[in-house]
């Protein structure tokens, strides 16, 4: 099944974390790539002013995007693409389904496309007898894996080469036990190839379309869009409404943000600018929804719809690194995953902003300038109004504003504690106690300041 | 001047000795202190839980205490910010904004405000500084690794004018503890596990203290120092500044 | 109301109050791009550069390289010794799935990242370059910018149909991280620079 878990971001978490030598080791790839995109940022001496025109240019592109879809949608059909609109995912993938019966398709080939992640497209294909299968090796280990992707940009940093080994044994009939990852690679090419040659239908996602000239831009390092729209009668492009941008010319700020975040690279191996359908083929592009114009309209959050799908700020989370993106349970993992889920289903993604410390690191390597710790906060504040917070937390909450409320109430609860942590430890040294787990408590000072203020100050100053 | 003196909840609690180190310091440094007796907390765990509106009697209390400051100081980066971000008081509205603007996390008040230049500090050990997140993305009191800027350090500027001590170079300059809050208890395994790894850290240099601008920070790598039987041991910045 | 009218009408009310663009012509700083800092990048991400004098030498190292027993395809017909393949004649793209080498033009490098930019003009059928086992492509030495945002300038009102940028050779990093050269496209990526014979003193190199 590639359907992701019910269980909470903590629980989760916590099995995760259990092996303590693949969590180091997971921290350690993912922080290797933060600090890659760090050399490579640091190279730039304009970074910073380029995020800021990146973020700029994405809250202009929010505040004309009526505009600029009637712009794009025009331009593209003059270029002889076909524009199709979708409200949610049931609709995306019903139109994509649609499409390849009219081309009487039943295989397609897809390259990475987190939106159809989101859409759960690949398990309604399936469904309807379509098969699809993914070309970016590292989506096509998890597809054969039968996971979801852990990461949008690295698919499957959590598995190790042996395991990957393993997969290609089982489902690609190489020999066992091995894993050297070139070889791994040309096996994949090989069996990819041959994909490519034969299918008529090709999806891929969209990294940015322009909404001056009615193109789109597809970014790989595998070139496998590339190989698969160009060999296919029919090429599919899905894309949230968010992804566009105003003009051509601001394609040069993105594509110099895009790659130096994501992985350190100046630049992806392809950046491919799809303009007119081949001669005898199509080109249909869908206009994705689901949920965006409902983040449009929260001022609070909004801006998390300027996301161009970097995962610099997983790559930095120091509770991503050690949690795994299967932790989130959710098609975008990590902080910016945190704040676009909830607006889906808060029920279901309740616990997702509360998985951080609001450290703000995630802030700081946005491309786009999202301040997504401060939504993180925000998302919390609206979650618990709207009920989504356990009953015992709520309660707790309650007796604390009260405590911290009245001066009197404060100190004799801390003198309490005091107390207790010093002559009754095995109170608060168990099981009960979530601190205690792998923790110290902290030593039980005599007095508190304010005590030793009143006895050693006070009268000075009367 | 007349400086407020605000003191964390869990400092007040449980390290009244980093509260009296800041007294000391800001009064050798020749600041008028006074510190307001019926203060509590400054609300950051309630908010941060998701429990902000509940926060309105904390900060009106808050208002009440420190209005009539020319400055508050506190030794705590993270309260500190959340006071500067989110102080609100119906009742007074001027009062909470003025309040914001005037509170000062202790280091950027010395090197801010009291343009500190030299400190007659001892502290003959070696020490590794742990950057809280609060107080560095937050309040600016240094640079950050993610950014393309100048480096600086407030904290580390202060430290380097301590005769004898030895300030280690960490591998991950400024990764977050996992304290987080509530998230120390809501997500334990994760939040131990970034303070195992941030103590590790500091460990692999061979320190004997850690220290920062917050108490929560330290406390929550205390206790995993002590779960492990370490000598190290954790002390605030105030009193590194204030020893000898 | 059909789903398109829905959203137009969803967004129209959402979004926020307009603000403007910034200005991003205050990156465009300087005018040539260095081919010494091409090279350098497109070494550093598995590419190689050759300085030529003429197409003759392209096609002494294209054969050197290569033999004679493999396919080979270019459009150009300065490069005729190499490949009688004529492009226009193909039946079916797939046919190309045998390609050994193609050689290309391109319009233009950038300096910053070690890219080309190639449109379906200069390769004919837009697989070629992807399909290819080795990939070859041609710039004059002149023809060298500093940044994408000069590179836009230049490809600004462009309208052909396909058009992409080409950063060495096709790669991979899924398998923990590894640098696997050759994914899906190309395993290799040469950029031929024909010297310029017209060049003033102070240019690019």
């Amino acid at each position: 099944m590639t359907e992701h878990s019910t269980k909470e971001h903590s629980e989760l978490a916590e099995d995760f974390i259990k092996d303590e030598d693949r969590v180091d080791w997971h921290d350690e790839t993912l922080w290797f790539i933060r600090q890659k995109r760090d050399k490579a940022a640091h190279q730039l001496p304009e970074w910073e002013a380029l995020r800021e025109a990146a973020s700029q240019i994405k809250n202009n592109v929010l505040s004309n995007l009526h505009d600029y879809l009637l712009q794009f949608e025009r331009n593209a059909v003059a270029n002889g693409i076909e524009v199709h609109w979708a409200a949610d995912a049931a609709e995306h993938n019903q139109i994509v389904q649609r499409l390849l019966n009219e081309a009487n398709v039943v295989r397609m080939v897809k390259s990475k496309s987190m939106l159809t992640e989101e859409c759960g497209l690949n398990e309604y294909l399936a469904k309807q007898g379509i098969e699809v299968i993914d070309s970016d090796l590292g989506e096509r280990i998890v597809q054969l894996a039968e996971e979801p992707p852990s990461h949008i940009v690295l698919p499957c940093i959590h598995k190790k080469k042996e395991e990957i080994g393993e997969i290609f044994h089982q489902h690609l009939g190489i020999e066992a036990g091995i894993s050297d990852p070139q070889f791994l690679t040309e096996t994949a090419r090989q069996h990819l190839r041959e994909i490519f040659l034969t299918r008529r239908a090709a999806l891929t996602g969209v990294n940015f379309a322009v909404a001056e000239t009615g193109e789109f831009v597809v970014c790989t390092n595998e070139g496998n869009a590339d190989m698969g729209a160009h060999l296919a009668d029919i090429h599919i492009a899905s894309m949230g409404i968010e992804k566009l941008i105003p003009k051509k010319k601001h394609l040069g700020v993105f594509l110099r943000l895009l790659t130096r975040s994501a992985t350190g690279q100046p630049i992806t191996t392809y950046s491919s600018h799809f303009r007119t359908p081949r001669d005898g083929t199509k080109i249909h592009v869908i206009l994705v929804d689901n949920g965006r114009t409902v983040q449009l309209g929260r001022k609070d959050f909004r801006n998390s719809l300027k996301c161009i799908r970097c995962a610099a700020c997983m790559n930095t989370c120091p509770v991503y690194r050690r949690s795994g993106g299967h932790s989130y349970h959710t098609a975008v993992a990590g902080p910016i995953g945190s704040i676009l889920a909830p607006n889906l289903d808060m029920e279901k993604y309740a616990d997702l902003p509360f998985a951080s410390t609001l450290c703000g690191s995630c802030s700081n390597v946005c491309p786009v300038k999202i301040d997504i710790h401060e939504q993180l906060y925000k998302w919390r504040q609206v979650l618990v109004k709207n009920g989504y917070t356990p009953k015992a937390k709520k309660a707790g909450m309650q007796v604390m504003t009260w405590t911290l409320s009245s001066p009197s109430l404060y100190q004799a609860a801390g003198k309490v504690g005091r107390w207790v942590i010093k002559y009754a430890p095995f109170a608060v040294n168990n099981k009960l106690n979530p601190w205690h787990k792998q923790r110290d408590m902290p030593e039980s000072p005599e007095w508190s300041f304010n005590v030793w203020y009143k006895q050693n100050r006070k009268n000075d100053e009367q | 001047m007349k400086v407020g003196l605000f003191i964390p909840c869990y400092v007040d609690q449980f390290y009244p000795g980093a509260a009296i180190a800041t007294l000391c310091l800001l009064e050798k440094l020749g600041v008028e202190v006074v510190y307001p007796p019926k203060q509590t907390c400054c609300g950051q765990p309630m908010a941060n839980s998701g429990f902000e509106h509940l926060t309105g009697d904390c900060n009106e209390l808050f208002v009440k205490n420190f209005a009539e400051f020319d400055y508050i100081v506190a030794p705590s980066g993270s309260c500190v910010l959340h006071i500067r971000d989110h102080l609100h008081d119906d009742k007074h509205p001027e009062a909470a904004k003025n309040i914001s603007h005037r509170i000062y996390e202790l280091t950027s008040f010395l090197i801010d405000v009291l343009k500190v230049e030299n400190l007659p500090a001892r502290f003959p050990h070696r020490v590794g500084l742990h950057q809280s997140c609060h107080g560095q993305r937050g309040l600016h009191i240094s640079s950050m690794t993610e950014l393309v800027a100048p480096e600086f350090s407030k904290p580390g500027s202060l430290l380097k004018m301590v005769a004898d001590i030895d300030l280690v170079d960490l591998n991950r300059k400024d990764e977050c503890c996992g304290f987080g809050g509530t998230f120390c208890v809501t997500e334990e395994a994760v939040s131990v596990k970034m303070g195992k790894d941030r103590v590790a850290d500091h460990l692999k240099h061979d320190v004997s203290y850690i220290t920062g601008v917050d108490m929560s920070c330290l406390m929550h790598m205390e206790g995993i120092l002590k779960r492990q039987g370490s000598n190290v041991k954790v002390i605030h910045i105030a009193e590194i500044l204030n020893a000898g | 109301m059909s789903s398109r009218e829905n959203i137009l009408a969803a967004v129209k009310v959402n979004q926020p109050e307009r603000v403007p663009l910034p200005d991003i012509s205050i990156f465009e700083t300087g005018t040539k791009g260095s081919l010494q800092k091409f090279a350098a990048v497109l070494a550093g991400v598995g590419g190689k550069t050759d300085y030529v004098s003429d197409y003759e030498e392209i096609v002494r190292i294209i054969k050197a390289q290569y033999g004679c027993d493999v396919r080979i395809v270019s459009p150009l017909r300065e490069l005729q010794e190499l490949s009688h393949e004529n492009l226009e004649d193909l039946a079916l793209i797939h046919d190309l799935r045998d390609v050994e080498v193609a050689i290309l033009n391109a319009h233009f490098a950038v300096a910053e990242n070690g890219a080309v930019w190639i449109t379906e003009n200069e390769m004919r059928h837009r697989v070629l370059p992807f399909v290819t086992q080795h990939l070859a492509v041609i710039i004059k030495e002149g023809d060298i910018v500093p940044t994408m945002h000069h590179a836009y300038n230049l490809i600004n009102t462009n309208t052909c149909g396909f058009g992409t940028f080409i950063a060495g050779p096709s790669k991979t990093a899924d398998i923990e991280q590894s640098l696997v050269i050759g994914a899906h496209g190309p395993r290799s990526m040469t950029v031929f620079v024909i010297k310029d014979t017209n060049h003033d003193e102070g240019s690019s190199l």
